[in-house]
């Protein structure tokens, strides 16, 4: 089992990303410029300022070279998370529905949450039981989740923030969806910010735990 | 500015200074010249009335690889790896534009950390605005905020730490101090000496802007006053995106070992950072500024060499290696431009395209600076007015700590630390609040232990007693990296003072540095770096004098360290250190609308002692609870101990109002099973840890809820007026 993780100029934490990834699979680093995902099994889009994300957070990463062949990866039923940045740049290239909203307090926030998992039938969650509460953090200024109605069934919701876990406003407290293949994920919480209780938690982790455990 | 209306006096140079020059020149100066020396003559690149003061500090110690005069100090913290920090004051831009001020704050010291070849792993700030109830200082605070989050958290660096203050004096002229920690592989350390006639001297970075023409000298070594806002323009514009790209390159340029030297263009632009490596590498260097990659076409070339337009490094590169260098700053398309070279003629000369439009020795732009000598004079009453009363005399103990609590100086700044990503880099093991250091651990770089960092300075004791208070910054310093557990490998500092022309502010400055010197003394810990912030004055007066320090200590071992908060129910509470708390100078008597004239001298080798038995208590592992006492006495820091751990405390006290709420330096709250706290070198058990309020017995029982709505809610109540 190999990760990929993409590393656009801009991004931020694309290093603790690998480095989390590392501790359950082998993981290299993809640059934004090539178009060959190396063979690797399973893609993770990370967190950051892709491009410095001006004009719009994610909408010039989803036109890079790699991005192409990672849609084309995710089309073709290949693993795809995309943590905050990453969850962003996943909903311009319309793999994932939805958007992100600039949060409701108009500030980054932070902050350590509690999420719950709703979906455990996903590649990234089959870890989990529904119902497990995992404490990740969040930071981000661009993460309140809205999809118009219809367009996010209740099982494409993977994830929800606990009662009164919301940092940003998303709609029916969404913290992270997937696609209706259910192969592609994005998710406003960093995991890769909780694999290690030294550094707050380890309850990240059992994302890539899972990830892991889908046969190569 | 326009140089056709700007004879030397216009760009803050004296009559016996232009003198000065035409002598070293041996002729006058041309326009440009005259520009160059104005930017590297004044008091922010020169330091020329601190710089004789500062030779003061002692800056040896086995742990130093770069002292003063690089770019950033560096640490030797074991395991073939190096810490870089240094702190720098952006405050005149931050008062004219904080966000944008604020922001290239930090993107200014984050380029000092990565030119030595260190890659930036934390930030902290050190803040300081008037009081919330004015407008203007809640606009400053909260758009500074921003700021250094747009920047920080923009580029993957975490902000881990900082203090912020409010007080009247820094009303018009706010303080945005900004510290970065660099962590470099030992053999990947270089040098800014401009070395080798013959190599090429290459800009790399953004396009060169008229942006921050004159900010060293119209705006850094000059008063703020009345029309501040045409000043804006002197103000720089941050691109942190162009910045995270700039490090990548930076630091993969290093490890390919392409680059002779590196240098980051901060105040003064091309001018300071090409003639500061000429001068290191006793060498001379050509700039062609007609080669310089430019936002505006019809730039002059005195705008060219003075622009403090932001985001650009410059760099030596040995021609055999020109080729591969500029391969790869297209990777990451960093721009990378051939400007000149250097030579053997220890000049440096600025051509426009052929034509030669500047010659001037590096020797009188750097080394041969006129100095001046302070003439300190003690005032002969008080600088600053009272601040006003907000609590009667009459208040009970309750009042007077719940009022304390939701004092903002004091108050909870989440509504702070939660606007920066302090977790980025997966090392940070205690964040913002959770304990008094920020602890970094080495792990991910293959180095063992962890790295604890702080920054302190409470302008306002040390406008009480100068000396005093300064002694008392390093020691609260050192105390919070105690806190857990952590040794100081060195101290960095931003003195921010007022004019110092004014025998007032001279007598504050030389105080304040003879007080920082016996306390590095007594420690034991070197300056490895630091800036100086002068003419911090407005219509008002002048800001309350804060030399503001920054330290970065090693610990061994991070997965035991105690936290601020109380742990559990049973807990002895105890008391280690030497406390000795006063109500002179302290937050209480603030509140009452007092400043106090002098603080009580201290016994510093017993507070040395009593780090060393703090550091010793921490690092036994067996202290699940330390948090030092500071602003708001013995009082608020158990009530910080209760609200961080939810959960309240019994405690009984000598009766008096100094056991409470004075202030002082050598306090630590400790906490843990009673067996270990009785246990611990020269501990006082006061209490024990239980109940859902703090009671403090015969004086006060304050529930924990309402202790915890006085301290979360005072900021965001206060910015929501």
């Amino acid at each position: 089992m190999k990760f990929g993780v993409v590393r656009f100029p801009g991004s931020c934490d694309e290093v603790d990303a690998l480095m989390a990834c590392r501790r359950f699979a082998d993981a290299d680093l993809l640059w934004h410029g090539d178009r060959d995902l190396s063979g690797v099994d399973a893609v993770v889009v990370p967190g950051g300022f892709s491009y410095g994300d001006y004009l719009r957070v994610g909408a010039i990463a989803r036109f890079s070279p790699l991005m192409e062949s990672v849609i084309e990866f995710a089309r073709a039923g290949g693993p795809v998370l995309g943590i905050c940045n990453g969850f962003q740049v996943l909903c311009e290239a319309g793999l994932l529905p939805g958007a992100l909203l600039p949060n409701d307090s108009l500030r980054f926030v932070c902050r350590q949450v509690e999420v719950i998992v709703e979906n455990p039938g996903t590649p990234f969650t089959r870890g989990c039981e529904a119902g497990d509460t995992l404490s990740i953090p969040v930071k981000h200024t661009t993460g309140c989740y809205y999809a118009p109605p219809g367009a996010l069934p209740d099982e494409q919701v993977v994830l929800r923030y606990a009662p009164g876990h919301n940092p940003n406003g998303s709609m029916d407290d969404v913290a992270g969806v997937c696609n209706v293949g259910g192969n592609v994920m994005g998710l406003m919480p960093h995991p890769e910010h909780a694999v290690d209780p030294l550094t707050g938690s380890a309850d990240g982790g059992r994302l890539f735990e899972s990830l892991a455990m889908v046969p190569a | 500015m326009s140089l056709a209306a700007a004879p030397h006096r216009e760009l803050g140079l004296t009559d016996a200074e232009y003198d000065g020059i035409c002598e070293r020149m041996g002729r006058e100066p041309n326009a440009l010249e005259l520009a160059v020396f104005s930017l590297m003559w004044s008091e922010h690149c020169a330091y020329k009335h601190s710089k004789k003061l500062l030779r003061l500090l002692p800056t040896e110690g086995s742990h130093i690889l770069m002292g003063p005069g690089e770019n950033a100090g560096v640490v030797d913290v074991g395991d073939g790896l190096a810490a870089a920090f240094k702190v720098e004051s952006h405050n005149h831009p931050s008062a004219v534009e904080p966000f944008q001020g604020a922001a290239t704050g930090v993107g200014g010291i984050l380029r000092d950390i990565f030119a030595v070849g260190a890659r930036p792993i934390a930030v902290l700030d050190s803040l300081r605005f008037g009081e919330l109830d004015s407008a203007r200082s809640r606009y400053l605070f909260d758009w500074a905020v921003k700021g250094i989050g747009h920047y920080g958290n923009s580029i993957g660096v975490p902000t881990v730490g900082g203090e912020v203050y409010f007080e009247q004096p820094y009303e018009q002229n706010c303080l945005v101090n900004a510290m970065c920690v660099g962590l470099a592989p030992r053999e990947r350390l270089i040098r800014s000496a401009a070395a080798g006639v013959g190599n090429q001297l290459v800009l790399l970075g953004a396009r060169t802007g008229r942006d921050g023409i004159g900010g060293a000298s119209v705006l850094a070594s000059a008063e703020l006053s009345e029309g501040d806002d045409r000043k804006r323009p002197t103000v720089q514009i941050g691109d942190p995106f162009e910045e995270s790209k700039l490090v990548e390159c930076c630091l993969e340029l290093l490890e390919r070992d392409l680059l002779a030297s590196l240098q980051d263009l901060g105040a003064a632009g091309l001018s300071s950072s090409s003639s500061e490596m000429a001068s290191k590498g006793e060498a001379g260097l050509d700039i062609d500024v007609s080669r310089v990659p430019l936002r505006e076409a019809d730039m002059e070339p005195f705008e060219i060499m003075i622009s403090e337009s932001q985001e650009r490094m410059l760099c030596v590169v040995e021609p055999a290696r020109l080729r591969d260098a500029l391969g790869l700053c297209e990777h990451w398309d960093v721009r990378a431009t051939v400007i000149g070279e250097v030579t053997a003629t220890r000049h440096l000369r600025v051509f426009d395209g052929d034509e030669l439009v500047g010659d001037i020795p590096v020797a009188a732009l750097v080394d041969d600076v006129p100095l001046y000598d302070l003439e300190p004079e003690e005032p002969d009453g008080p600088i600053y007015p009272d601040p006003p009363a907000r609590i009667g005399e009459g208040a009970s103990a309750e009042e007077c700590l719940l009022a304390l609590l939701a004092s903002p100086s004091i108050a909870s700044k989440r509504f702070v630390v939660e606007q920066y990503d302090s977790i980025v880099g997966s090392r940070t093991v205690r964040r913002p609040q959770t304990a008094d250091a920020a602890v970094l651990a080495l792990e991910p770089d293959a180095g063992s232990g962890a790295l604890a960092v702080s920054i302190d300075g409470n302008g306002r004791r040390v406008a009480c007693d100068p000396y005093t208070g300064a002694v008392e910054a390093v020691l609260e310093c050192a105390r919070n990296l105690a806190c857990v557990g952590a040794e100081p490998l060195g101290l960095t500092n931003c003195l921010n003072f007022g004019n110092p022309e004014k025998p007032h502010i001279a007598w504050q400055l030389t105080r304040a540095v003879e007080g920082l010197r016996d306390a590095c003394l007594a420690l034991g810990v070197p300056v490895v770096g630091g800036n100086v912030s002068l003419y911090n004055e407005g219509a008002d007066g002048p800001i309350y004098p804060t030399p503001v320090v920054g330290m970065v200590g090693k610990l061994p071992e991070p997965s035991a360290l105690p936290l601020a908060g109380f742990a559990e129910a049973g807990h002895a509470i105890a008391l280690v250190g030497v406390f000795e708390p006063a109500l002179e100078g302290s937050e209480l008597e603030k509140l009452r609308g007092r400043l106090a004239d002098g603080l009580p001298p201290l016994d510093l080798a017993a507070h040395a002692d009593a780090l060393v038995r703090v550091r010793a208590a921490v690092r036994g592992g067996e202290l699940p609870t330390a948090h030092d006492i500071s602003e708001g006495g013995l009082a608020c820091a158990l009530a910080e101990c209760c609200i961080a751990g939810e959960i309240g405390a019994r405690i009984s006290l000598e009766p008096g109002e100094a056991a409470l709420f004075g202030e002082g330096p050598g306090g630590v709250v400790v906490a843990g099973p009673r067996a270990a706290m009785e246990a611990l070198d020269g501990a006082i058990v006061i209490g024990e840890v239980g109940g859902d309020s703090l009671d403090v017995e015969g004086v006060l029982s304050v529930p924990v809820s309402e202790l915890r709505a006085a301290y979360e809610d005072a900021i965001p109540s206060a910015l929501a007026a």
